[in-house]
């Protein structure tokens, strides 16, 4: 327990200045299933404007249960979401989300499936099919746009979550572990590519991950989360240059250090 | 199938028959069974007489109705079934009894209430061919990935829209119950005609046996296993273009 201290939400250099308000603010949030088991305990956090936060830790810590709390999919036992300061009680359009198994219509194509949201949202079609195009090209599908989910790898699939999730043009992108159903190549390349998105895209994102180098790999801030009940372990900053070459960042010390503080802290949790 | 080295195409099957039935009808064993060909001499007559155009369109007719209403009447008792679990609890038990009950055992009762014409045919069909339409449906809704039930609902799509994407989803399931439905709704049309027995093919059927005009009575039954079996090919088609769904759902 030496290596996670219980510290409150903010470690040093983290406090919220008035110029860059929280977009997303969670008080106290609990999550009891099934009136017995205490999923989430008093879960206090402030999601930066523009910044990319990993919810981190081990299968039972509640983390998806938090990201869809935070997405209006659940509802807390007791506790406040705040998204623009408004309390959230469903979901909503400033926030999308991006599913673990993608959670595509097999009936419809990718441009059809990119424009999901927008169609939902009552966009014109010939103004909704424009701007699913854009983004289907943007995540790296030009060209896919007629085809059906069956025909496309499941990275390709992810892709077209991710491409949905940008068009309807939502502030916060919350992604359950979006690269947990793809193989190892195609996570790499996935994860590099949103690095290049966040530049392009000006979105907070909030992603669930289990994994520890994906989570230093790509975040602002990483909160670490330990299970039964989940609870906020502990939360990181990481101060990683990700503006070079995208592979000198899986060889910065700083990457590699902080991947081995954060193991030898999970550690205890794992049997 | 291969045979020494050809390959033998599956309708090679019905030829053996055929040729068997053939010899059998012509040693003249049994009354019942005349030569095949002698069969297919009475096709002809039997497609051609009044009686016979008659019985087709009281068939076509009460299949169509009744299988219709079963098909609506059976995805909304699945969708119900499927989305509601108290109305799961309430129902499940009796769309079992009534599937694997003898139905035909009912058709009497039928006809009292409905009367000894075409309604009671339409009501055999639907009975026959809703149940197993109902459960499928109720399978499919169930079945439905939890995610994109969520993905809907995350996006900001309405109550009609959500309804939309579970049919859509359960599509697989559902074709199968029909494919099974319109099946049984064959089972449930020609029983139903024998059991009321004064129109439509149960009249041709009690005309044909009660005058011994086997060739007739049989080319019949070719004519309605040929109509069972291409209905439920034609769906079985529909069902292969949404085949692929299943690889895209996990």
């Amino acid at each position: 327990m030496n290596a996670i201290a219980h510290t409150p939400a903010s470690s040093a250099g983290t406090t919220a200045t008035p110029v860059d308000l929280p977009i997303v603010k969670t008080e106290g949030i609990h999550k009891v299933y099934g009136g017995t088991v205490q999923a989430l305990k008093d879960i206090n956090l402030e999601f930066k404007r523009g910044e990319m936060t990993s919810l981190l830790g081990p299968s039972g810590c509640g983390k998806t249960t938090l990201l869809k709390i935070i997405a209006g999919l659940l509802k807390p036992t007791a506790g406040e979401v705040r998204v623009n300061g408004k309390p959230v009680t469903g979901p909503g359009p400033e926030r999308a989300f991006v599913f673990q198994d993608f959670a595509l219509m097999p009936w419809a194509t990718v441009l059809r499936n990119a424009a999901f949201g927008l169609e939902q949202q009552g966009v014109a079609r010939a103004e909704r099919e424009e701007r699913a195009r854009h983004y289907v090209e943007e995540v790296g599908l030009a060209g896919f746009e007629d085809k059906y989910p069956h025909e496309l790898s499941g990275g390709m699939r992810q892709r077209v979550g991710l491409a949905r999730a940008l068009a309807v043009d939502a502030d916060v992108l919350l992604m359950d572990e979006p690269f947990s159903a793809v193989d190892e190549q195609t996570r790499r390349k996935f994860q590099e590519d949103l690095i290049r998105l966040r530049e392009v895209e000006n979105k907070t994102f909030i992603i669930v991950t289990h994994s520890i180098e994906e989570a230093v790999y790509l975040s602002d801030r990483i909160v670490l989360l330990s299970p039964r009940p989940g609870r906020v372990a502990q939360v990181l900053d990481p101060d990683i240059n990700r503006t070079g070459d995208p592979d000198a960042i899986r060889r910065a010390p700083e990457y590699l250090d902080l991947t081995d503080d954060i193991w030898r802290g999970l550690r205890e949790y794992v049997e | 199938m291969t045979l020494y080295g050809f390959r033998i195409p599956k309708f090679a099957a019905l030829f053996f028959w055929i040729v068997v039935w053939e010899i059998v009808g012509q040693f003249e064993l049994m009354l019942l069974f005349p030569p095949f060909t002698e069969v297919l001499a009475a096709m002809t007559d039997v497609v051609t007489t009044p009686s016979f155009v008659e019985a087709a369109r009281i068939t076509a007719y009460c299949y169509l109705v009744g299988l219709s209403l079963a098909v609506v009447a059976g995805i909304g008792l699945g969708l119900l079934m499927g989305l509601v679990p108290a109305a799961d609890k309430l129902l499940n038990m009796w769309v079992n009894i009534f599937l694997s009950a003898p139905l035909s055992a009912l058709v009497p009762v039928i006809m009292i209430l409905f009367g000894m014409g075409e309604p009671t045919v339409i009501v055999t069909v639907f009975m026959f061919a809703v149940w197993i339409i109902a459960l499928d449906t109720r399978a499919g809704v169930q079945h439905v990935s939890p995610s994109l039930k969520e993905m809907a609902f995350s996006f900001g799509a309405s109550r009609v829209q959500r309804l939309k994407i579970v049919l859509l989803s359960a599509l697989p399931e559902i074709l199968a119950g029909i494919r099974l439905g319109v099946i049984r709704g064959v089972k449930g049309v020609v029983i139903g005609q024998l059991l009321v027995s004064i129109i439509g093919v149960g009249a041709l059927f009690s005309l044909y046996s009660q005058n011994f005009l086997m060739g007739h009575f049989w080319a019949l039954i070719l004519i309605l296993f040929a109509f069972a079996l291409s209905l439920a090919e034609l769906i079985g088609r529909l069902e292969q273009k949404v085949e692929y769904y299943a690889g895209a759902r996990g």
